[in-house]
């Protein structure tokens, strides 16, 4: 039996905790009270609930993909369909819950910081529905990557503030999203997008992502009569993953994170951090990280704007140190050719982060019998990175766009 | 409680600079120049890739320093060519968490109490997660120096009774840098901390001016002066690093720095 984390520190074994400025201290305490209280509270449960059910469309669809099975020619491969929700990613489901926890709190104007923009959009999206303000941090780089979720925030209402340190990208948004929250923490409330940032943020992100787990579970039960063999997902800060794990942490599956490879782990240009990175403190939690051996924080790459973190959630970090989930790691290249597999054999354009878990997936599910499962959280959908694979491809075929197959 | 080391005397002007900002052996110059200018303690800022509470000011500088190959070990080390060229007042080590995680708790203190630092200060390691470090840096004579916010309240009495040295308090909400105007809550909540604390109140965070200098000067026991400095720094950085220049850029810096801490001699004198 596992020991129950986070304890009363916010620690996951050795990691996670709270290293923040002092300023931020007591509105962490404030979240942390009454973020115990609202789980507790059966009406805001039952209003969480029903939010997802008649906003976002949950619970979203498990779905068999036949075609990618018999072209892999292995295990029985499922799709959690997160594409499937409002907004085109898992990341409204937590958005829901921190806007509820923020409205319980009195506060109606809401930070956010985005790598992809999914986040952004999630945040920009609830701020509508609950009329609340919103100021979503974006770094340069990633703003010139996922230019239409930049645009999809500002028709939401939400105002979309470039930032121009660092790399000028998710790590340097979340810097900035932080240092706003900071100066406005009286009347702000900072919705993380991830499983990371100081305690309570990775518990509070988890409760709001575990839905996906929990419904899968359920899922998958009454379509195969028991649970899969092998579950698989993407892992950037990792919330969509824990999300689809924690529900079966303590059950026997084998569960796999994948961590975005970039050009490759033995380049220096990968977002690969439990695979790679070395223990330390970033954004407030003690997890593994990608850093110099002076504890200069390394800039991370990768395809996948919404993968381009060089933290991860603490919670990861711990799962990684006691061995019950495996973290290995997918390439530009894989993820890319992951992408197509997918498209054509399902008709399903999954997002790129989500590809990388597609790749692994097909990978294992290659070496494993046929009457054994493999479950894919396919966390998000693809539109938002059409434009990224015509770069990618053309660039790497050197062909017409229109040629590519 | 234990005696540590770093015992001073109010009022206190205590500036901040960063290591190897523009380059190492301006930043010596700069230190030996505070001294002179009556800086009381020095705070040496260690340049970090991502300084959450740092406002844009020391954020470039810290580029700049970065840039310049500045590393924790080698920031400790300046402090002991600051010792050798001279420069006699206490030294505060301002770096974040992570690059003493990385060098290692014990060797980093090893490594500050051999070059003579006299205190630490890390933004980022609260009191609840300092335990442990705290009584480190006890072993090795070194008090890390606690801060309270506005925003601490409750936690201001816990904070206050277990620091060292002097209590550092942060202004008002936000991240270092010059700000235009001080909140009007200023007085009440240092005159709170300072009813707390067995040690001197301190405040910094967007002290810019001799006029804040002259108003804070009344309610608390000194001043902490960081991108007011920096900015100074950034200005006549050419001119540091141009041999010929660099003399009057330091006594330009130096002339800069005591404008700002003369408020607390006259309230001193005026004892």
């Amino acid at each position: 039996m596992m020991e129950r984390v986070p304890n009363e520190y916010g620690r996951f074994g050795d990691f996670g905790g709270k290293f923040v400025p002092e300023t931020l201290m007591l509105p962490l305490e404030e979240i942390e009270a009454e973020l115990d209280k609202a789980l507790a509270d059966e009406s805001f449960k039952q209003e969480y609930i029903r939010i997802l059910q008649h906003y976002s469309g949950r619970p979203t669809p498990l779905t068999f993909a036949p075609n990618l099975t018999r072209q892999v020619g292995g295990a029985k491969m499922y799709l959690k369909r997160e594409d499937l929700n409002h907004t085109g990613a898992h990341k409204i489901n937590n958005a829901i819950g921190q806007a509820l926890l923020a409205k319980r709190m009195g506060k109606k104007k809401l930070i956010a910081e985005t790598g992809a923009g999914q986040h952004g959009v999630a945040a920009a999206t609830v701020a509508a529905h609950f009329g609340m303000d919103c100021i979503v941090f974006m770094g340069e780089e990633d703003i010139k990557r996922q230019e239409l979720n930049v645009f999809r925030m500002k028709l939401l209402g939400a105002e979309v503030v470039p930032v121009s340190s660092g790399n000028r990208t998710l790590k340097d948004a979340t810097n900035e999203a932080i240092r706003y929250w900071v100066a406005h923490c009286d009347d702000h409330f900072y919705m993380i997008g991830s499983v990371v940032g100081p305690h309570p943020y990775p518990k509070m992100v988890r409760e709001f992502q575990r839905v996906i787990g929990d419904e899968a579970k359920e899922q998958f039960l009454a379509r195969e009569g028991k649970l899969p063999d092998v579950i698989v997902a993407c892992v950037g800060g990792g919330s969509n993953a824990i999300g689809m794990f924690y529900p079966f942490l303590q059950d026997d599956v084998r569960l796999v994170g994948v961590e975005a490879a970039g050009k490759g782990i033995d380049t220096p240009h990968h977002a690969a951090t439990i695979t790679k990175g070395t223990k330390g403190v970033i954004h407030g939690a003690m997890t593994y990280l990608l850093q110099d051996e002076y504890g200069q924080i390394l800039e991370p790459y990768s395809i996948s704007a919404g993968l381009d973190y060089p933290g991860v959630g603490p919670e990861h970090a711990y799962l990684a140190s006691i061995g019950r989930v495996r973290y290995e790691s997918a390439t530009d290249d894989e993820a890319v050719a992951a992408f197509q597999l997918l498209a054509q054999t399902e008709g399903i354009i999954p997002a790129i982060e989500s590809a990388h878990a597609v790749a692994k997936a097909v990978e294992l599910a290659r070496e494993m019998p046929p009457d054994e499962t493999v479950l894919i959280c396919l966390s998000g959908r693809g539109d938002k990175d059409v434009q990224t694979m015509m770069r990618h491809l053309g660039a790497r075929e050197g062909e017409d766009i229109a040629t590519v197959r | 409680m234990k005696t540590l080391p770093l015992s001073v005397n109010p009022p206190l002007f205590i500036p901040f600079i960063v290591a190897g900002d523009p380059a190492p052996d301006v930043t010596i110059d700069l230190a030996l120049a505070l001294e002179e200018a009556g800086a009381d303690i020095l705070e040496l800022g260690v340049p970090y890739s991502d300084p959450l509470a740092d406002g844009p000011t020391i954020q470039r500088a810290a580029a700049r320093a970065l840039d310049g190959g500045m590393t924790l070990p080698k920031a400790i080390q300046l402090i002991g060519a600051m010792r050798k060229k001279g420069v006699n007042i206490p030294i505060i080590l301002f770096t974040y968490y992570n690059p003493v995680l990385q060098l290692g708790e014990e060797s980093f203190f090893a490594l500050a109490q051999e070059n003579g630092a006299d205190g630490v200060l890390i933004p980022d390691l609260p009191f609840e997660e300092s335990g442990p470090f705290r009584e480190l840096g006890e072993r090795f004579g070194l008090p890390l120096i606690s801060l309270v916010a506005p925003t601490s309240k409750q936690r201001i009495e816990r904070i206050a009774s277990a620091a060292q040295g002097f209590l550092y308090c942060v202004s008002s909400l936000g991240v270092t840098g010059v700000r235009e105007a001080l909140p009007e809550t200023l007085g009440d909540f240092l005159r709170e901390v300072k009813r707390h604390s067995r040690v001197p109140v301190a405040v910094g965070f967007g002290i810019s001016a001799p006029g804040q200098v002259a108003m804070l000067k009344e309610v608390c026991d000194g001043v902490v002066v960081g991108s007011a400095l920096v900015q100074k720094v950034e200005q006549l950085a050419p001119r540091l690093q141009a041999p010929d220049e660099r003399e009057a850029a330091v006594a330009e810096f130096a002339a800069y720095a005591r404008s700002l801490a003369a408020p607390l001699r006259e309230a001193y004198s005026s004892r």
